[in-house]
């Protein structure tokens, strides 16, 4: 095979195997999804949370992943920013941060930290 | 989860965010050109980022800094691997949406441009996989020979041996469509 004509074949490839721009639908979904995923991380383990809040056991793990849940809660930013309807719900992650920090709050009173 | 501290927590999200942003055209390409329709290249590019993030921690952790498109394009082509596996369909490559020449009347310079690049989408969907798949990551993806070793598995030496012959073949069907 020639230069010319490996050239050539390179040539015809890069023209024929252009990148494809992913369509805006997709692109919505996408996000729509991973921005749930998040969520739904985020609410398990408020589940949980609130479920440990039973045994005093529980209460040290309970400060530390009340911490965990609002990163989670923050997560994907940018993402979020394009889902304007996630405001709300976003909203009502908050005031579940809120109670389970007042929790943390009275946890750590009790245990005199 | 409860391992990770919110500051981790927040930059991996921030990191993964950085990830989806900048290599979501290059999954959905190899997507498109591994199925070669738009309807399963979503579900395969939806699938590989849904997938992604659920192992996106390790794979940082494991990746000792090197970029992670490799790992990103590994993932679609294993998930692309069950699509055809569980289906048991061939690839199929459509040009009209994908490239090139969309003219509402095209001239003939243009029909005659867009029956070559056919010809080559035909003779790349028609490659043993293994070779399909480093020319769709080389020209659709632009990816050097070290990131499609990483995702094809293979060493940088065999992967150049692997597009040198996919070329050489590709250029040899080719030269068998064209007329005598």
């Amino acid at each position: 095979m020639s230069d010319v004509e490996r050239f050539d074949v390179e040539r015809l490839l890069r023209s024929a195997l252009v990148p494809v721009e992913p369509p805006v639908s997709l692109v919505d979904r996408l996000e729509r999804r991973l921005t749930e995923k998040v969520d739904i991380a985020a609410e398990e383990l408020a589940d949980w949370e609130l479920g440990a809040m039973r045994d005093p056991r529980n209460w040290g793990r309970t400060a530390a992943a009340g911490m965990v849940l609002a990163a989670a809660g923050g997560t994907l930013v940018l993402v979020r920013a394009r889902q304007q309807h996630k405001k709300r719900q976003a909203g009502a992650l908050k005031a579940l941060e809120h109670s389970i920090e007042d929790v943390s709050s009275d946890i750590r009173k009790r245990l005199g930290r | 989860m409860a391992e990770l501290v919110d500051g981790d927590k927040a930059a991996l999200d921030r990191d993964f965010e950085e990830l989806y942003k900048s290599h979501l055209r290059d999954v959905y390409s190899y997507s498109y050109y591994r199925v070669g329709n738009h309807h399963d290249a979503e579900d395969l590019t939806e699938q590989t980022f849904l997938q992604a993030y659920r192992h996106f921690e390790r794979a940082q952790r494991e990746s000792q800094g090197r970029p992670l498109r490799p790992w990103l394009i590994r993932i679609a082509h294993n998930l692309a691997a069950n699509y055809y596996r569980d289906r048991s369909r061939k690839p199929q490559t459509q040009l009209e949406d994908a490239a090139v020449v969309s003219e509402p009347h095209p001239t003939d310079e243009l029909v005659e441009q867009r029956e070559e690049l056919e010809e080559v989408l035909t003779g790349v969907a028609n490659l043993p996989d293994d070779r399909r798949e480093a020319l769709i990551m080389r020209f659709a993806l632009d990816m050097d020979n070290r990131e499609i070793a990483r995702a094809l598995g293979r060493t940088e030496g065999a992967t150049k041996v692997l597009i040198h012959r996919a070329i050489r073949q590709l250029e040899e069907s080719l030269k068998a469509e064209e007329p005598a």
